[in-house]
């Protein structure tokens, strides 16, 4: 049982990252949610925005590190042309997609969307991550800026999910190896 | 009962979203422009195994950093009207998304 270092890499941007990713917005969706003064007492608000703070600062590194480990360790690997004459294309996704009008859609759509709209991800959380540490129980009664948080917070992860669904089914018609 | 009185300013959460947007909608026009230009594709490939989008996001990624630090520079002591800037964000995040989408960008594609 072995993994080559491509699939370790792959292995590191998709499952452990994406997976962290996943359970960071839970716990960060839920504690915004829940940071109303009709909700909590102040000892209560306190405890509550320390544990928000580390689980959306968690989640603006992890998408930083997914996007940076896609683009610049993974990606290549994915997009590297065959040599001339080359007929086995299994190591090469990004031309075995292409090499049939089955698979080809693959790539001119989903891995297209996915290489570049992940990118807007870590904006959107960095930005939800900074205004959750400066404010802090402040956004309590602040129900305008709270509700956008909210709403870029799950916008962000939308896009993330979008880009990893996409990396997961193309993966899984051209895996990297 | 929470302390209501708050003499925090808002324009530092807007800088925040603000920049956010701008970084989106620096990438939608990197990707949209590489699309229509060759010339600004080949300037964008800053590293031949990533290609175009190796520009495309690191110009992204600087224009939201500068941006935020300029707005931040600006509007930290001062309230600002939030919600106009949540919808301005929520514009240019959108321009973002749709200039990212395959079938939109390809459209600026020169025809064969």
């Amino acid at each position: 049982m072995s993994l080559t270092n491509r699939e370790f890499w792959t292995l590191v941007h998709g499952m452990i990252l994406g997976s962290l990713f996943l359970l960071a917005f839970a716990g960060g969706l839920a504690g915004l949610w829940s940071l109303r003064p009709e909700f909590v007492t102040a000892a209560g608000m306190r405890d509550r925005i320390r544990r928000l703070d580390w689980g959306v600062s968690l989640m603006a590194v992890v998408c930083w590190l997914t996007v940076i480990t896609g683009t610049w360790i993974v990606y290549p690997w994915y997009r590297a042309a065959p040599p001339e004459g080359t007929t086995d294309l299994s190591t090469y996704p990004r031309s075995l997609l292409l090499a049939s009008e089955a698979t080809a859609k693959w790539h001119e759509f989903g891995m297209e969307w996915k290489e570049h709209v992940a990118w807007i991800a870590p904006f959107i959380i960095t930005a939800v991550a900074f205004i959750v540490w400066h404010y802090g129980d402040r956004l309590s009664a602040r129900e305008r800026m709270r509700k956008t948080v909210i709403t870029l917070f799950v916008l962000g992860f939308a896009l993330a999910a979008i880009a990893g669904l996409f990396g997961a089914l193309i993966t899984k018609s051209a895996p990297i190896k | 009962m929470l302390e209501t009185t708050d003499p925090m300013t808002d324009g530092a959460a807007a800088a925040a979203i603000v920049a956010a947007g701008i970084g989106s909608t620096t990438l939608g026009l990197l990707t949209a422009g590489a699309e229509a230009s060759a010339a600004l594709k080949t300037a964008l490939t800053l590293n031949a195994g990533v290609g175009a989008l190796s520009g495309k996001t690191i110009g992204a990624t600087i224009a939201f950093f500068l941006s935020w630090a300029v707005l931040h520079f600006l509007w930290k002591d001062k309230d600002v009207n939030f919600g106009r800037m949540a919808t301005i964000c929520m514009v240019l995040i959108a321009i973002g998304v749709l200039l990212t989408f395959p079938l939109v960008f390809q459209v600026f594609a020169p025809h064969e």
